[in-house]
């Protein structure tokens, strides 16, 4: 059924139709509206949630990894900073195999304080041991929500699924929402394979764990990430049978014929599309390539879509401060070296703090890129785009 | 037409600015159009002026940047004029519709805009039908006029479901709301 929802909503909606048995949360801007009308779900008897209004997002965050552990299907939603205090538990959710979801919304780090929409959040925790998929819009951020839950669960590992804060999160637009029953159905019943309160059969978890054995359990945990693609594969194909809608490790956008392209993570795709559009028009061969799933990254899958065109742009909404480029941009360029894809790369920093992208902005970078691939001049590697300086 | 119309809201917190363009987000979407809604978000406070946009359009729509250069211009309270830009980036293509009691030319001697200029006193409007100064829904009303894109009919149909479900307990809010919708269409002038 088509409705109009913000991307808070979206999500909010999602959550209720999965019905989690606990949701433990702390509100920050802009991710609060999803824990706020959850709540109002849950006061309204709408779902059998147990829902937890904890006193910090550490404290949200452990009794999720509790929660779980006992053998609940279990979710939060968080932002910002607020997953930045999460950062301790969100290795130990992850550490402890438990397929926790967060809905997370997009927005910058302090300091100086802002709430808008960037990626530095997810992206400082890129390397806890998380799935993570980006959304482009509130319909994508609805799907992903429904299909994290199936793949932690298959995967035995925490999801995060983002939206951009306030460009998403706050932007009403049309989805195609899916009836409460299929829903369930898609998500089925919750079976963890081991649980505390299987009081038949005990067990200890978070045990201390030292040279002998940390390693083995850490290179079980990258296995697990390396084993989530297929699963993740297999999730997509599932929704895409039930619900008709596609989805992939990234998609591609009028790539396969493509001179230059762009790669970029977010709402950011859905302008970029308008003006690869524009310029196709006009018979400029310019593609988009917009990865969803960030954690576990598709290396050799992006290696090879990328292989064809003759220059990138990588657009990176969030910044490494290592003197030198943005996470997607180390990650594409690595990707392409170890696969032996000689292509142009260039990145561009843009957006921070909820810094406006327009139509122009993104024509400029597939103009210079035009020129890059013509070879008229040496670009330089790393830019920042809109910014004042 | 263009594939896509984008719409500016000004008002001042509190006046409904945000509301009015969900609720024409809503509205747009009951007649099978694909539509965007959101607010600008900054340090908004009580009677400070606040922006609010929209995008319809027959085709999905996948621009997500902000809206520079609308094609129309709503501003629901005419005090602003005096402090803020309402017609910036707005072509001479486009149109502004201002709550005023005042005519479109005394407007057009305020506003430097060569595009077209309607004026609508949503205001009265508002206090006459629902007892609140609130002008965000006659000033819906007049939009839909303006904008030759969207079914007034379907519009007062969807509004009045929404509206029902918000107001079940005070129907005199609901047939207030919509009356001013309707008399909005109809008086909404470009004189």
């Amino acid at each position: 059924m088509k409705v109009a929802k913000t991307g808070n909503e979206a999500m909010a909606e999602a959550m209720r139709q999965i019905n989690p048995d606990v949701v433990a949360a702390y509100p920050i801007t802009p991710a609060t509206e999803i824990v706020m009308i959850f709540s109002q779900f849950v006061a309204d008897g709408l779902v059998d949630t147990e829902y937890l209004a904890a006193e910090s997002e550490h404290s949200a965050m452990s009794a999720c990894i509790g929660s779980s552990e006992a053998g609940a299907r279990v979710m939060t939603s968080t932002s910002s900073q607020g997953l930045a205090l999460m950062y301790e538990m969100l290795y130990v959710a992850s550490g402890l195999r438990l397929p926790i979801i967060v809905a997370e919304v997009n927005r910058a780090l302090s300091s100086p304080i802002n709430i808008h929409g960037d990626h530095s959040d997810t992206m400082g925790a890129r390397d806890s041991g998380w799935i993570q998929i980006f959304s482009e819009n509130s319909q994508e951020a609805y799907d992903n929500l429904i299909q994290a839950v199936c793949i932690a669960e298959k995967a035995r590992l925490p999801v995060m699924v983002s939206t951009d804060g306030f460009i998403i999160s706050h932007c009403m637009e049309v989805i195609d929402m899916i009836s409460d029953g299929e829903v369930k159905k898609f998500v089925g019943e919750y079976k963890p394979e081991r649980y505390l309160l299987d009081i038949k059969r005990p067990y200890s978890c978070g045990a201390l764990d030292l040279q002998d054995y940390y390693f083995e359990h850490k290179r079980q945990e990258a296995e697990a990430m390396i084993n989530s693609k297929n699963i993740i594969l297999g999730v997509a194909a599932e929704f895409e049978k039930s619900f008709g809608r596609k989805y992939g490790f990234f998609e591609e956008y009028r790539l396969s014929d493509a001179d230059v392209a762009i790669v970029c993570l977010g709402s950011t795709a859905g302008t970029t599309k308008f003006v690869v559009d524009k310029m196709r028009q006009h018979g400029i061969k310019v593609g988009l390539l917009k990865p969803r799933i960030y954690r576990p990254f598709p290396y050799a899958e992006i290696a090879k879509v990328l292989s064809k065109v003759k220059s990138i742009a990588v657009l990176d909404r969030s910044d490494t401060f290592s003197s030198y480029a943005g996470p997607l941009f180390t990650e594409i360029t690595s990707c392409l070296y170890t696969a032996g894809v000689n292509v142009k790369a260039v990145n561009y920093i843009y957006g921070l703090g909820g810094r406006d992208i327009g139509i122009e902005n993104i024509e400029y970078v597939f103009k210079e890129l035009l020129k890059i691939s013509e070879g008229k001049y040496a670009a330089n590697i790393v830019n920042y785009l809109g910014v004042r300086e | 037409m263009k594939d896509i119309i984008e719409v500016r809201w000004h008002g001042r917190g509190g006046q409904g600015a945000k509301t009015a363009a969900l609720l024409f987000a809503e509205a747009a979407l009951s007649t099978g159009k694909y539509v965007q809604g959101f607010p600008e978000y900054g340090p908004e406070r009580m009677g400070a002026p606040v922006q609010s946009f929209n995008r319809l359009s027959d085709k999905p729509i996948t621009l997500h940047c902000g809206i520079t250069s609308p094609d129309f211009v709503v501003v629901l309270d005419p005090t602003l004029i005096n402090t803020v830009n309402v017609v910036s980036g707005l072509p001479e293509t486009g149109a502004v519709i201002i709550n005023t009691e005042k005519s479109a030319a005394e407007m057009c001697q305020k506003l430097n805009f060569k595009g077209r200029i309607f004026v609508i006193d949503a205001s009265k409007i508002a206090m006459e039908c629902f007892g609140k100064l609130i002008p965000n829904t006659p000033m819906m009303g007049a939009l839909v006029k303006v904008t030759h894109f969207l079914e007034i009919d379907a519009v007062l149909e969807d509004t009045r479901k929404k509206l029902n479900k918000k107001f079940a307990h005070k129907p005199e809010v609901i047939d207030g709301n919509i009356k001013s919708i309707k008399r909005a269409y109809e008086e909404v002038k470009d004189e």
